[in-house]
């Protein structure tokens, strides 16, 4: 879809808050209430708003240590793919998975509680799973996210 | 520090961040008052910073993403804050992350297409100061994204 400068608008209030009531954010963008939520709705469908995320401060929670993992498969083939991808998603301490072209092949975040705690995931838990080959780690210092497009 | 039910809540709102404070206290079997006191402290003491709506870019046109991985030159004392305040003026850049490890720096970027993104590297990515080495990770698909904290 073709988003007009109010959705733009609308898309920009709702990444940053997205628990705010249509009213509120109409009021802000000089549209009524029920214009608002129909916005929303078309966006939605549209599958551009896909959902929500909770934005949580992880060492605050317990968890000081995020760390990005390459990782490439030692055997390659269609089975070997859905056996990793079937075992790495089931693991709690792994919080994202991505699919990628280029000097590995998937690219998985990971969160543990200390260093030590992370060395025993990777042992235990990555270390293990099928096809797994060579591993590249690289602990996080520092994270932002940015508007992109929006501005 | 999280007790159970401070557990029980943040697992419940991980699940579904758009549940309402009412049907989340039900959920989590505590009183609304009781949910609405937790939520307040663990927003007040940063834990929980927020819920954003979640945007998915290709739907909006920019069906490129490229993670760029940078080494950078750091005989240069200022190298990092230099190449971070560049690279947040890029407007196709959505996110930065700085590591310890092989790599220093990394860049997410979307493009609307491999010829959008080329001009974009060219012109916007290989003119940062202070890189050492550029490493390209195409995204191909994400397999899971934003898992739960296992709290």
């Amino acid at each position: 879809m073709t988003p007009d400068a109010t959705d733009w608008a609308l898309l920009r209030l709702l990444e940053r808050d997205a628990t705010q009531p249509a009213s509120t954010l109409g009021r802000a963008l000089g549209l009524s209430q029920p214009a608002t939520w129909r916005r929303i709705q078309r966006l939605e469908q549209a599958g551009v708003l896909t959902g929500r995320h909770l934005d949580l401060d992880f060492e605050k929670l317990g968890f000081g240590v995020s760390v990005f993992l390459g990782v490439k498969l030692a055997t390659k083939g269609r089975v070997s793919l859905e056996d990793f991808e079937r075992a790495v998603i089931a693991i709690p301490e792994v919080q994202a998975v991505s699919h990628v072209l280029g000097l590995y092949d998937y690219r998985l975040r990971v969160v543990a509680r200390d260093l030590a705690d992370f060395e025993r995931v990777l042992r235990r838990r990555i270390m293990t799973l099928p096809g797994v080959g060579d591993v590249e780690a690289n602990v996080l210092l520092s994270e932002e996210r940015l508007p992109g497009p929006l501005g | 520090m999280l007790d159970d039910i401070d557990r029980r809540l943040l697992r419940h709102l991980m699940a579904d961040p758009s549940l309402a404070t009412s049907a989340l206290a039900v959920r989590a079997n505590v009183s609304g008052a009781v949910a609405t006191r937790r939520l307040e402290r663990l927003r007040s003491s940063g834990a929980l910073k927020g819920t954003r709506a979640v945007i998915d870019w290709a739907a909006l046109g920019w069906a490129v993403e490229v993670s760029l991985r940078f080494t950078l030159d750091k005989t240069a004392p200022t190298a990092f804050d230099d190449f971070l305040a560049a690279a947040r003026q890029v407007p196709e850049v959505i996110e930065i992350q700085t590591f310890l490890g092989r790599v220093d720096v990394r860049l997410a970027i979307i493009a609307r297409d491999m010829a959008h993104y080329q001009q974009i590297y060219r012109t916007k990515i290989l003119v940062l100061p202070h890189i050492a080495d550029i490493e390209a990770l195409m995204e191909v698909a994400r397999i899971k994204s934003a898992g739960p904290l296992p709290i």
